[in-house]
């Protein structure tokens, strides 16, 4: 065992000597975090609308006023119908609210159940369509409660009532980052000792190749339970994610991933030669693969079939799914009970696969 | 007693239809230093994987430190030391990291790394040096501490594969000092090489083409076996026999 422990300790002073990345990977996360949670949202704030009215009547200086007060849109002013198009165009506004001519009619006669026409029109700079479609909801939102008090649908947003982009973030910067330190360093660190020659001392020496394997593990396990330690500090106190679910769950789950992404990394060091190759294929075909097709970014369910059906295959999609159920929905330990088998199923190919084919390369 | 630390008869080694290593047969004594040379594809790397218990041969048979090669690998791993041409130190860790890792492997208690690492170092000259990082250090400086590291258990026979390859004259110099000084302590040596000038110093040398051992014997004993002046022009004779390419 004390060969074991003094393993570790090597793996440990590499990592500690090597500054620069070991700052990189202790503050990607922080960064990461920060960065999709604030900078990078889809949300929609700050929608700049103007108003096109016809006729001013009270209930439309109501209806502007009302909207004007809401944080989430500023009034630029009444502008007419002829400038809409200009005023668009050039971005001065993203939307414009058109008041029908006979506003106070059409509105009196739908409250008294008459068909009529639309008392108001939206238009809308699409060329974001994200920020059209939210804001037109919102938008939309906003006048009915103060116009018509008869909503025909009434849009309810459950467990992210905000539709805060930061909550559906945190659990895919979490699948990510865990693959990249995990499958990308280890990877490295393996591949680099073959690069330079101490890989064919370690192997002729009595120490069993797995051991060398494992002590080159625990100290990346223990970098990624700090970043997730990190990670779920800050998207709980930071961007306020309710993480009412089953901590236990939370915890086991990504523990589990880790273990995943550590074994990921070992199978990338039995293919890769050089270090550059191993960077490569982390990045490119664990990263992106993670980034397009895990629902990180864009859901699964919009994909194409095929793409789909690859998606069963990439653990980031399983974890991440597990971790929103777990983080968001608050959901307990059986919510997640398929995602876990799931995982534990390909930790246990990957490792048994990467060990065979690290043990074949050994020969 | 048998000073016999290697003794290989017959021994094969094939990789699918092709034959790396053909019928290989020869010992090496106690205190020994053994030459083994060979042009690149001779098949010498394969030869030297399976003495040093990376790999098991086809066929044949042979010990190595007294253990058998065709089934106690791990143990032979025990008793041997190793070098590559490559340094082989980590350069981000200090001399005394890099040392008490390879000695704790071997299993050599604290006390015992701490007595050979003092005998070590003040034969180097590198007591000041003990904390500075290897990466920091010479290059004929590292390959010396790279030597010393691969004999600091002790071991029954050391292999060394192109100990000098791309060092200074000064230092290779240096190095064979430090194998002349290994050799003369009891540990047998066997080392490959590029430097025919470098054979002369081996108390015997082989050489192998196309995977067999060609001649054996002391440089002396080659020199006028094949009637010439020096050890380059036996390698030339026999190395262009050979059939195999690069």
């Amino acid at each position: 065992m004390g060969g074991f422990m003094s393993f570790v300790r090597k793996e440990a002073l590499h990592i500690v000597r090597d500054r620069r990345t070991m700052l990189i990977v202790l503050l990607m996360p922080v960064v990461q975090m920060l960065l999709f949670g604030f900078a990078i949202s889809t949300e929609v704030n700050n929608i700049d609308f103007a108003v096109v009215a016809p006729k001013h009547s009270e209930a439309i200086r109501q209806q502007v006023e009302r909207l004007s007060v809401n944080d989430y849109f500023t009034f630029k002013g009444y502008i007419s119908p002829q400038a809409t198009d200009e005023l668009l165009r050039q971005g001065e506004v993203d939307a414009v609210v058109v008041f029908a001519e006979d506003y106070d009619r059409r509105v009196n006669a739908i409250a008294d159940g008459y068909p009529t026409g639309p008392a108001i029109q939206l238009v809308f700079d699409a060329s974001n369509p994200n920020v059209a479609a939210s804001g037109a909801g919102y938008l939309q939102n906003a006048l009915q409660v103060g116009g018509t008090q008869h909503l025909p649908i009434e849009t309810h947003t459950m467990y992210n009532p905000q539709m805060k982009s930061a909550y559906n973030f945190a659990p895919g910067i979490m699948g990510l980052i865990f693959l990249l330190i995990c499958a990308m360093m280890t990877s490295i660190s393996i591949v680099r000792e073959k690069e330079t020659g101490t890989m064919e001392v370690l192997l002729v020496s009595p120490v069993r190749p797995l051991r060398i394997i494992v002590a080159k593990m625990v100290p990346y396990f223990l970098l990624s339970c700090i970043n997730l330690i990190t990670i779920m500090s800050l998207a709980r106190f930071a961007l306020e994610v309710p993480m009412t679910g089953s901590m236990v769950g939370l915890i086991g789950i990504s523990l589990l991933y880790i273990l995943l992404a550590l074994a990921l990394g070992l199978f990338i060091s039995t293919v890769a030669n050089t270090q550059v190759v191993a960077m490569l294929i982390s990045g490119m075909v664990l990263l992106m693969p993670v980034i397009m097709l895990s629902g990180m970014v864009f859901p699964v369910e919009n994909m194409p079939n095929i793409l789909q059906a690859i998606s069963y295959i990439i653990p980031a999609r399983w974890y991440i799914e597990a971790m929103r159920k777990l983080m968001i929905e608050g959901l307990g330990f059986g919510a997640v009970w398929k995602e876990f088998v799931i995982l534990i199923a390909m930790t246990v190919v990957l490792v048994t696969i990467a060990l065979k084919k690290f043990n074949d390369k050994l020969e | 007693m048998d000073d016999r630390v290697i003794s290989v008869k017959d021994l094969c080694k094939d990789f699918g239809t092709f034959r790396a290593v053909d019928r290989i047969t020869f010992d090496v004594h106690r205190g020994e230093i053994f030459g083994f040379l060979g042009a690149n594809g001779a098949g010498k790397t394969t030869a030297m994987r399976m003495l040093c218990g990376l790999s098991y041969p086809t066929a044949g048979s042979g010990t190595v430190a007294g253990f058998d090669v065709m089934t106690q690998g791990e143990a032979i791993k025990r008793h041997i030391g190793y070098m590559s041409q490559r340094f082989s130190l980590y350069e981000d860790l200090t001399v005394w990291e890099n040392i008490r890792l390879y000695a704790g492997i071997y299993g050599m208690t604290r006390r015992q790394i701490l007595r050979r690492t003092a005998e070590l170092l003040d034969r180097l000259h590198f007591r000041d040096e003990i904390h500075t990082r290897v990466g920091r250090l010479p290059l004929g400086w590292k390959q010396k501490l790279a030597f010393s590291v691969a004999t600091i258990h002790c071991p029954e026979v050391v292999f060394l594969d192109e100990p000098t390859g791309g060092v200074d004259p000064v230092t290779r110099r240096q190095i064979w000092e430090l194998i002349y000084e290994a050799a003369a302590g009891g540990t047998t040596i066997f080392v490959t090489t590029h430097y025919m000038d470098e054979a002369e110093y081996c108390s015997r040398v082989s050489i192998m083409v196309d995977g067999q051992i060609r001649a054996l014997g002391s440089p002396g004993e080659l020199k006028t076996k094949f009637a010439v002046q020096t050890m380059d022009e036996v390698f030339r004779m026999l190395a262009r026999e050979a059939k195999r390419g690069e």
